[in-house]
């Protein structure tokens, strides 16, 4: 008996090993158990997955897009023809290029989703706005991938939907036509225009969007997950008024704590 | 320095000595090279830059400094004693005003922007400004004079630049109005609807099977299709012009653009591009509002063109 747990502690050691060597030299496994096995009210709603299901979206279109991008061409008198072959002729072409092209609309929609329950919960309150103008502007960065990569097919669709988009672009005040003119890379579209796109599609855009999900994160990490609007407890800070009655907690700074309500 | 009582370890108070110092030895370094005058030179801002960098660094050796009395005092935490009619003066534990942490501080971040600057203006200018400059339009032959009957339109297509291919292919609607004073007057429209960009379609009959080849441009050949159209119309959102490219219904701001024209040899040549607000009249009577060449959406004339008062260069 005594031998057999004797083994059996040997073993979990010899498992342990590498991630304890990882651990001693970088703290990564303490950082990811951080991370992922925070505390959250015990009320949570299915509602706040709609996030991480964003997320995981974005990363389907990330690890798609680079497949993709073995195979793309971003050359006007090529680029159709390569999306025709990924699609016809490369194998399992035609999935991953499902995934990414329908991907991409379940990626917006998941977004708006998201939020719509930030919103609803309140959860863009004090002291979340950061965190809410950060996911402003990941809709935009989002949005802005879509607009790059409705071009790349280089169908008709694509160049007469571009063309409006840049023209509307146009019609900004002041600024709109130098940002039209930026954007087609001249007067009119050409051969600029779609690598134009295509760089700004995988590199600028994907490489903004990565950097504030990051920060998106690390709000959301230090400032823990809201309850529910019909929760009964009170989740991450204390409130005000528990705050007035003497219970321990963080006193809210700039004069909004420490008062009854 | 141990009747100081001074824990820290001593070192010697900032000095900008050394830079001069070190300017004279590199000039007596170049100056070997170059000529004696420069190493004479060099060698004079090498003396006094060492007097005076050796004088700084012994001065607490010479004599106490004269400034340690105030200093003392000042350090209680209370304010120093004001002498009437003068502000407060700073904290004198503050003195050192310009320590070496604060310089290598300074010397980082100046030296990783200005390297940062280095980098990323050249990139930038890359990035925008190609859009913007060496925009070269070549005019286009479209074809024989002959090929454009009095009074009927033609659609001539054509592609502006046929080294990019398809994607340069513009459309023109182009009609003869006869003489005026002498001179041959045409109507040309341009395709793209002044709403955002789509491609206006004539609303009428067009003759694909009287369609004739018109000049060539490179490769490809411009062809001509007579059409009658009672107006054009946009297939995106609805816009509607008349013949002469007035808006007539939905989103348009202005009048259908159109290009300048030329005739060379009987041959009818494509100018430079531009806008117009409205047209009065029709055909050779025409009266045309013509502006630069502006984007779609956007408005010539009237208020509205004020929010649009800078022209784009190369557009």
């Amino acid at each position: 008996m005594a031998k057999t747990s004797e083994r059996r502690a040997q073993v979990e050691a010899m498992a342990r090993y590498p991630l304890d060597w990882l651990e001693e030299r970088s703290g990564l496994v303490g950082g990811v158990k951080y991370f992922l096995f925070r505390k959250v009210p015990h009320d949570i709603n299915w509602m706040q997955t709609l996030g991480s299901a964003t997320l995981t979206a974005f990363l389907v279109q990330a690890v798609t897009g680079v497949v993709l991008a073995f195979y793309y061409k971003p050359d006007p008198n090529s680029a159709y023809d390569s999306i025709k072959h990924i699609t016809n002729e490369v194998t399992l072409g035609w999935l991953v290029r499902g995934m990414h092209r329908w991907g991409a609309s379940v990626f917006i929609i998941l977004m708006f989703f998201h939020m719509a329950r930030v919103f609803l919960f309140g959860a863009y309150k004090y002291p979340r706005e950061l965190n809410w103008i950060i996911g402003v502007l990941l809709l935009t960065l989002g949005m802005a991938e879509g607009f790059t990569g409705y071009l790349l097919p280089w169908d008709n669709t694509a160049y007469w939907a571009t063309v409006v988009g840049i023209n509307l672009n146009g019609t900004a005040p002041f600024l709109g036509p130098f940002i039209a003119q930026f954007l087609s890379g001249g007067a009119d579209i050409g051969t600029d225009t779609l690598g134009k796109f295509y760089s700004l599609h995988m590199l600028v855009l994907p490489g903004a969007i990565m950097g504030l999900i990051g920060l998106h994160l690390y709000l959301v990490i230090r400032l823990g997950v809201t309850s529910p609007p019909w929760s009964s407890t009170a989740a991450g800070r204390e409130r005000a008024e528990q705050v007035a009655t003497g219970r321990e907690g963080l006193v809210r700074p700039g004069g909004r704590g420490g008062t009854a309500e | 320095m141990s009747a100081h009582n001074d824990e820290k370890p001593h070192l010697p108070p900032p000095s900008l000595w050394p830079i001069g110092f070190a300017v004279g030895i590199a000039c007596v370094l170049v100056g070997l090279v170059v000529s004696w005058p420069a190493v004479a030179v060099g060698a004079v801002i090498t003396v006094v830059f060492a007097f005076l960098w050796i004088r700084d660094v012994t001065v607490g050796v010479r004599a106490p400094a004269p400034d340690v009395v105030p200093e003392a005092r000042a350090t209680d935490g209370f304010a120093a004693p004001i002498v009437s009619g003068e502000a407060a003066l700073a904290p004198a534990d503050e003195a050192p005003a310009y320590p070496r942490s604060k310089f290598l501080e300074g010397a980082t971040l100046g030296l990783g922007g200005v390297i940062g600057g280095l980098v990323t203006v050249p990139v930038l200018g890359f990035a925008v400004l190609p859009s913007f400059t060496n925009q070269k339009k070549q005019n286009v032959e479209l074809g024989k004079l002959s090929n454009f009957p009095e009074g009927k339109f033609v659609i001539a297509t054509y592609m502006e630049d046929p080294s990019i291919g398809e994607v340069s292919r513009r459309t023109m609607y182009i009609r003869n109005n006869g003489q005026r004073d002498g001179q041959p007057s045409l109507t040309v429209l341009y395709s793209r609807c002044v709403h955002l960009g789509c491609p206006v379609q004539p609303n009428g009959p067009v003759f694909d099977d009287d369609k004739v080849d018109g000049a060539r441009n490179g490769d490809v050949k411009v062809e001509l299709t007579p059409s009658q159209p009672a107006g054009f119309g946009c297939p995106c959102h609805g816009g509607q012009y008349d013949t002469e490219g007035n808006r007539t219904a939905g989103p348009p701001v202005r009048a259908l653009d159109r290009a300048e024209y030329s005739i060379k040899n009987g041959s009818v040549w494509l100018g430079p591009f531009y806008s117009v607000s409205h047209v009065e009249g029709q055909g050779a009577q025409a009266r045309i509002r013509k502006y630069g060449k502006a984007v779609p959406g956007v408005h010539v004339d009237g208020i509205e063109s004020w929010l649009y008062p800078i022209p784009v260069p190369g557009s």
